[in-house]
C-alpha cells in the first residue's frame, strides 16, 4: 500500500506521536462505577461564606484516590432528577464516609439544595469513583494548581500525602479572589502559596497567579519531575496549563480538571 | 425510587430533544478537556485515515477544503451532563474522507486519533453513513482552539468525548479497541439516549 498526499506534499505526516498517554497505573472499577449507591449525610462544615464541606455515609464505597470525583443525583417527587460531578474532598480512609465541598453556585439547581435545604439523615443518591486519569496514588512528585473549588480535589491529594506520612514532594498553588474565599485555608501548610486575585491580608501581593509562582518550583524540580494538576473553571486551567508549559513542565504531565 | 427530601428542581417545561439525565447550558459552551489546549497553525494540520483501507490518505486542510463542504446543524451531548441545542459546525462529512480511503471489508472499528495524542473508539457504523463530520468551522467562524481546532471529528449522535478534538486520524481495525476516556472507566459506546455514561450503564 503507498501513501497518497492529496493536497500538498506537507501532507504526507505519519500518525503524530502519542503526547498524551493513559496513566495505566490507574484501574477504575467499571462494576462500581456503574452503581447507584444511597449516602446519608452526617454533617456540614462551613468552610467559607459561599462554600460548605458535606460529611456523607456511604456504607458500600469502594474507596477511591485522591482526585477521582463521584456522580451525584437528587430525585424530585415527580420522578425529576438533577445529576452533577463532585470531587472528593477526603482522603481515601475506611471509615466509611466520604466529604464533598461545594461552591454555591448563583441558582444552582443541586448546590442550592445542598446549600439551603439539605440536613443530616438526608439521604442521595452516589456513584463512583470516577475517572482514574486525575488521580494521585501519591507515588510522584506533585505540583498541583487550583482556583476556588478546584482546589477539593488537590486537597484530597494533600490529606492524602499528610495522613500517609508521604515524603515524595508536594505542593499547592491555590488561588483565591479574598482571604475569606479561601477553601480550606486553616488546614494549609508549607506545602501550599495562596494567590489572592482581589484582596489580600496586609503584606501580601495581589493579583493573578503568574510565571513568578511557577518558574522556581520548575527550575528546581523534583527527581523524577513533577506530575502537574490543575483544576478550576475554564478561564483558570487555560491559564495555567500555558503557565506551566512556558515554564517547561512536559505538556504530557499535566492533567487537566474543567469543572466546566 | 429514592426522593430526596425538599428537593423540587428547577421549574421546568419538558424539552423534546434532550436526552435522559441532560441539562440545557443554553448558550455557554463548557470546555471539558484533560490535557493542555495544543496550538496546532491551520497550515500543519493534517487528517489522516489509514489502518484497514484500500489505500492510506492524508489531507491537509486545504486539501479537506476540497471536498464537497458539509455540515451539522443540531444538538450535542456531553456525558457530564450538559446538552447544547441548535450548533452548527461547518466543514467535510467523514465520509468523503472515508470514500477515497476505500474501507476493507474486514474493518469494523475505527480508532480516532487526536495531534496530541487522545483517542476514542467508534464502530464503524457510527462514522458513515452521514452521521460524522470533520469540522473546522463553528457557527461561520473558526473553530476555536479549545473546542478543537483547528479541526475536529463530530459524531453527534453519541456522547461528545467521541467527538475528538484536533482530530489527526482514524485507523481502521477489524477489532473493537478502547480509547482514552473508555480505558478510564467510560461506556464503549456512549448513546447518550440510553445513557451509556459509564462501563457498566
Ligand atoms: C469533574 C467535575 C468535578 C466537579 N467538582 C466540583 C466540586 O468539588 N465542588 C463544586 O462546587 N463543584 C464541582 N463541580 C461543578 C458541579 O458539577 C456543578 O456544575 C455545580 O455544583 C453547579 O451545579 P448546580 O446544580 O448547583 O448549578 P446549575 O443548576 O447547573 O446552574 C449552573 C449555572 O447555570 C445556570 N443555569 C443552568 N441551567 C439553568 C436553567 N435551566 N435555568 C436557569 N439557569 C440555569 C445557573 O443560573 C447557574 O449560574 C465539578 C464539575 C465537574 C465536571
Amino acid at each position: 500500500m503507498t501513501e497518497t498526499a492529496t493536497h500538498t506534499a506537507g501532507a504526507t505526516a505519519p500518525t503524530p506521536p502519542a503526547r498524551f498517554a493513559v496513566p495505566g497505573r490507574i484501574e477504575v472499577n467499571g462494576r462500581v462505577a456503574g452503581t447507584w449507591q444511597t449516602a446519608t449525610l452526617t454533617g456540614i462544615r462551613r468552610e467559607t461564606p459561599r462554600a460548605s464541606t458535606f460529611r456523607l455515609a456511604v456504607p458500600g464505597w469502594a474507596g477511591h484516590l485522591p482526585g477521582q470525583h463521584l456522580m451525584l443525583r437528587l430525585t424530585a417527587a415527580d420522578g425529576y432528577r438533577a445529576q452533577r460531578h463532585y470531587s472528593l474532598a477526603s482522603a481515601p480512609d475506611d471509615s466509611g464516609h466520604i466529604e464533598l465541598t461545594l461552591d454555591r453556585v448563583p441558582d444552582g439547581e443541586v448546590s442550592g439544595w445542598f446549600h439551603t435545604v439539605a440536613r443530616p439523615g438526608d439521604e442521595i443518591e452516589v456513584r463512583g469513583p470516577l475517572s482514574g486519569f486525575f488521580a494521585w496514588p501519591g507515588d510522584r512528585p506533585a505540583l498541583l494548581l487550583g482556583a476556588g473549588s478546584g482546589v477539593v480535589p488537590l486537597m484530597s491529594m494533600v490529606r492524602h500525602h499528610r495522613a500517609r506520612g508521604l515524603t515524595v514532594p508536594l505542593r499547592l498553588l491555590v488561588s483565591a479572589r479574598g482571604p475569606e474565599e479561601l477553601i480550606y485555608a486553616g488546614e494549609f501548610g508549607a506545602e501550599t502559596t495562596p494567590v489572592f486575585t482581589r484582596t489580600a491580608p496586609p503584606g501580601t501581593p495581589v493579583g493573578r497567579l503568574a510565571a513568578a509562582h511557577v518558574a522556581p518550583l520548575l527550575a528546581e524540580p523534583p527527581a523524577g519531575g513533577w506530575e502537574a494538576y490543575v483544576c478550576g473553571s475554564n478561564a483558570f486551567a487555560e491559564h495555567a496549563s500555558r503557565l506551566l508549559v512556558a515554564a517547561g513542565q512536559p505538556v504530557d504531565r499535566i492533567r487537566i480538571e474543567r469543572f466546566g | 425510587m429514592n426522593t430526596t427530601r425538599g428537593f423540587t428542581g428547577r421549574p421546568r417545561a419538558a424539552r423534546p430533544g434532550l436526552p435522559p439525565g441532560q441539562y440545557d447550558a443554553g448558550d455557554d459552551w463548557p470546555v471539558l478537556s484533560a490535557e493542555v489546549t495544543p496550538e496546532i497553525a491551520p497550515a500543519d494540520w493534517t487528517f489522516r485515515v489509514g489502518g484497514l483501507v484500500a489505500e492510506p490518505r492524508t489531507w491537509d486542510l486545504a486539501g479537506a477544503r476540497l471536498l464537497p463542504a458539509a455540515g451539522y446543524a443540531g444538538d450535542i451531548h456531553c456525558v457530564t451532563g450538559w446538552s447544547k441545542f441548535g450548533v452548527r459546525f461547518g466543514g467535510v462529512s467523514l465520509d468523503a474522507f472515508l470514500d477515497a480511503a476505500g474501507p476493507l471489508p474486514s474493518a469494523t472499528h475505527a480508532v480516532a486519533r487526536a495531534h496530541t495524542g487522545y483517542t476514542a473508539n467508534l464502530p464503524l457504523a457510527d462514522l458513515t453513513g452521514g452521521r460524522a463530520w470533520i469540522v473546522w468551522e463553528y457557527d461561520g467562524q473558526p473553530l476555536a482552539p479549545e473546542h478543537g481546532g483547528p479541526a475536529r471529528l463530530v459524531v453527534p449522535h453519541l456522547y461528545f468525548w467521541k467527538s475528538v478534538k484536533w482530530i489527526a486520524g482514524l485507523e481502521l481495525l477489524d477489532h473493537d479497541e478502547p480509547g482514552f476516556w473508555e480505558q478510564n472507566g467510560y461506556h464503549a459506546r456512549g448513546n447518550p439516549w440510553e445513557e451509556q455514561r459509564y462501563s457498566g450503564d
